[in-house]
């Protein structure tokens, strides 16, 4: 093989359906690997627990994001219309709180929707240009059908002969090694 | 015949018993094989109607507004109806992709990229009608809380600085939704498409996105997120609009039933819309399995809900102008039933109160033909109910020496037609290079999606394995 001057990325493994999948997920998990994902084409119901993923911490990014638009706009609003351009409309107060509730529900939405979308992308590691995955052509069948699991060579306990054995006992229908691109 | 209620599996979302890789081949057909020559006779129309459009927004920022049909009193016209027409059209995709997500109906997976991407198109034609109607539109800055040479600040406790904020802040949350919700199917369209330069606009496009769980994981709590804001948005966007009107004091706009009788219409009219585009769309791409009947008669049932909550709202105006006790709220009344406007009232008492009634039966909820026809109905009617409510009131009202007729200009019609054209160019391209259908969504609605409807032994899929549900079955007795 002319894998000398690659670097070893993982061990990638396909298997038949989501079931499968979950069964292969759980068993890595108890194998006590860290280092290792799962890929299919849509969110499998129950992988969660399977490969034991904590909660998203996206939530307090969006109240953040939340908080930051609503206390914006408060302030916007308060120091404008009170201070800085006062204008008397209809003799009616210059800070007068419940005509700012539109705006302020409109702005602590927009804001929170702009942190949901890059909490997403950064807790994922998105955007990324390169994936050492992409070299390996089944792989295109992850966004397809295809169902797999890849134990990445960092973990501490990767061992090519151990980690291929685990795929094989929970009937992976291929198995191949993945190298990053240099 | 009658009729029983009993469990059994419930019926499967995709008729035809596909694959996942069926369901893959037939929706990154259309984007991925060479353009239909009907397609590109669609997109020639729509382009000459874009250039209409142009050429009417441009001689309107040249001669000014009094090309328009408007006249003292009547400071609204069609340019504010269709404004309010295509953004009520553009909330039913919010409530497909949103606030269906939320009551977790599955259903909504076979339209909702398809709803959506109507929602921005609707919301781009809407957005545009205030924004030439301001009259001097170089300067349409001034509605944004920019610091300017002025020192002037926009007023905050105004509704149509309030409906600035909701429209654009509507535009922005459906846009990243609609984004968030195609990188994975453009990720499915990246490592499909066989051209190298499809391959690097749709691998921009995904992200690299790879399908792992861990970031699926973030990704469906951020869909989630996402649902949970733009519910109560939608519903806060049409609530504002309806504030522009409801907030003056100008009779048979001033009214408390403003709000939830906007959204109803709004929905009412977006539904229609979604079911016109959907039936023709399904058709011309044999997406029959995916955009099945099933799901048509449950979009019928909404749009009957809300075609009778709209019919509901005209019982109370009328109800509330007789009880109210005032005189110029009864007026408005007595001028939309037979006044000069009144052949607009009718109209629009054919199409949405007449029409929807015959969602009644199962055989019209379930058929292509009639359901279409009713479509396009509800939506004249609706866009007659903005008429009304835009002029009827501001050519009528406290003071007889000031009454006026209106009627639309030339520029008006034509705008009017334009907007079409924007619509359907964005549309069609949508429809040629997107995925219309939520690819990732719809497989994980199919059973055998779900690990549980596996053997837990050999590992095989086991048929009809589905939760029962309560179901009506006709039976012969």
């Amino acid at each position: 093989m002319e894998t000398e001057n690659k670097s070893l990325h993982g061990i990638l493994a396909e298997f038949r359906n989501p079931k499968e999948l979950v069964d292969a997920a759980e068993a890595v998990k108890k194998s006590g690997y860290k280092s290792y994902d799962t890929y299919a084409p849509y969110p499998i119901h129950g992988m969660e627990k399977a490969m034991g993923i904590k909660e998203s911490p996206l939530g307090w990014i969006v109240l953040g994001g939340g908080l930051i638009g609503c206390i914006g706009a408060l302030w916007l609003m308060i120091w404008v219309m009170g201070y800085e351009y006062p204008m008397n409309i209809s003799g009616k107060p210059f800070i007068n709180i419940p005509i700012y509730v539109p705006i302020t529900f409109e702005l602590t939405v927009l804001v929170a929707a702009f942190a949901t979308v890059y909490g997403v992308f950064s807790l994922s590691g998105l955007p990324r240009l390169n994936n050492p995955l992409f070299g390996v052509d089944r792989f295109k069948k992850a966004t397809d059908d295809g169902f797999f699991v890849c134990i990445e060579a960092s973990d501490n306990l990767f061992a090519e002969d151990k980690v291929t054995q685990l795929f094989r006992d929970n009937g992976a229908t291929h198995i191949e090694t993945v190298y990053d691109s240099e | 015949m009658s009729t029983d209620y009993q469990y059994a599996p419930e019926p499967t979302l995709v008729k035809g018993d596909h694959t996942f890789r069926e369901i893959t081949d037939l929706i990154v057909k259309t984007p991925l094989s060479p353009t239909p020559p009907l397609w590109y006779l669609a997109f020639g129309l729509a382009n000459i109607l874009l250039i209409v459009l142009l050429g009417a927004v441009g001689y309107l920022i040249w001669e000014g507004t009094g090309i328009w049909g408007l006249n003292n009193p009547a400071g609204w016209g069609w340019a504010i109806v269709n404004f309010v027409w295509w953004v009520g059209i553009g909330h039913a995709g919010t409530l497909i992709s949103a606030i269906l997500f939320l009551f977790r109906q599955g259903w909504r997976t076979a339209i909702n990229r398809f709803a959506e991407a109507m929602t921005i198109f609707a919301v781009m034609c809407a957005g545009l009608f205030p924004a030439i109607h301001v009259g001097r539109i170089w300067v349409i800055y001034w509605v944004f809380p920019i610091p300017n040479q002025m020192g002037a600040w926009p007023n905050f406790s105004s509704p149509l600085l309030w409906d600035v904020f909701a429209v654009s802040t509507y535009f922005t949350v459906s846009l990243l939704f609609w984004y968030v919700g195609l990188i994975p199917d453009l990720a499915t369209l990246r490592d499909r498409t066989k051209s190298k330069v499809a391959k690097i606009v749709y691998g921009i496009g995904a992200m690299g996105w790879t399908g792992s769980f861990r970031n699926w994981w973030h990704y469906e709590k951020a869909y989630m997120i996402l649902a949970g804001l733009a519910t109560p948005l939608v519903l806060s966007v049409h609530t504002i609009v309806s504030y522009d009107f409801a907030v003056s004091v100008i009779p048979g706009w001033h009214s408390t039933i403003f709000p939830p009788y906007f959204v109803a219409g709004a929905i009412y009219s977006g539904f229609a819309m979604v079911l016109t585009l959907m039936l023709i769309a399904r058709k011309m791409y044999s997406l029959e399995d995916i955009m099945n009947i099933d799901i048509m008669e449950r979009m019928n049932l909404v749009m009957m809900v809300c075609g009778n909550l709209v019919a509901f709202a005209y019982l109370m105006e009328g109800f509330i102008a007789w009880y109210s006790g005032y005189i110029y709220e009864q007026g408005i009344f007595w001028l939309y039933v037979v006044g000069p406007y009144a052949w607009g009232f009718w109209i629009l008492m054919f199409c949405n109160v007449i029409t929807p009634q015959f969602l009644w039966f199962k055989s019209v909820r379930r058929n292509v033909a009639l359901t279409f026809v009713i479509s396009i109905l509800v939506n004249i009617g609706m866009w007659f109910e903005r008429f009304m409510i835009a002029v009827v009131s501001l050519s009528t009202d406290f003071m007889p020496s000031s009454w006026a007729y209106y009627s639309p200009s030339f520029w008006d019609i034509i705008t009017y037609i334009g907007t079409f054209g924007l619509f359907f160019t964005f549309f069609l391209l949508f429809l040629r290079f997107l995925p219309m259908i939520a690819i990732a969504e719809v497989k994980k609605e199919l059973p055998q999606a779900d690990p549980h409807n596996y053997n837990d032994e050999t590992k095989e899929f086991i048929e009809g394995n589905t939760e029962p549900v309560l179901v009506q079955q006709e039976q012969t007795v």
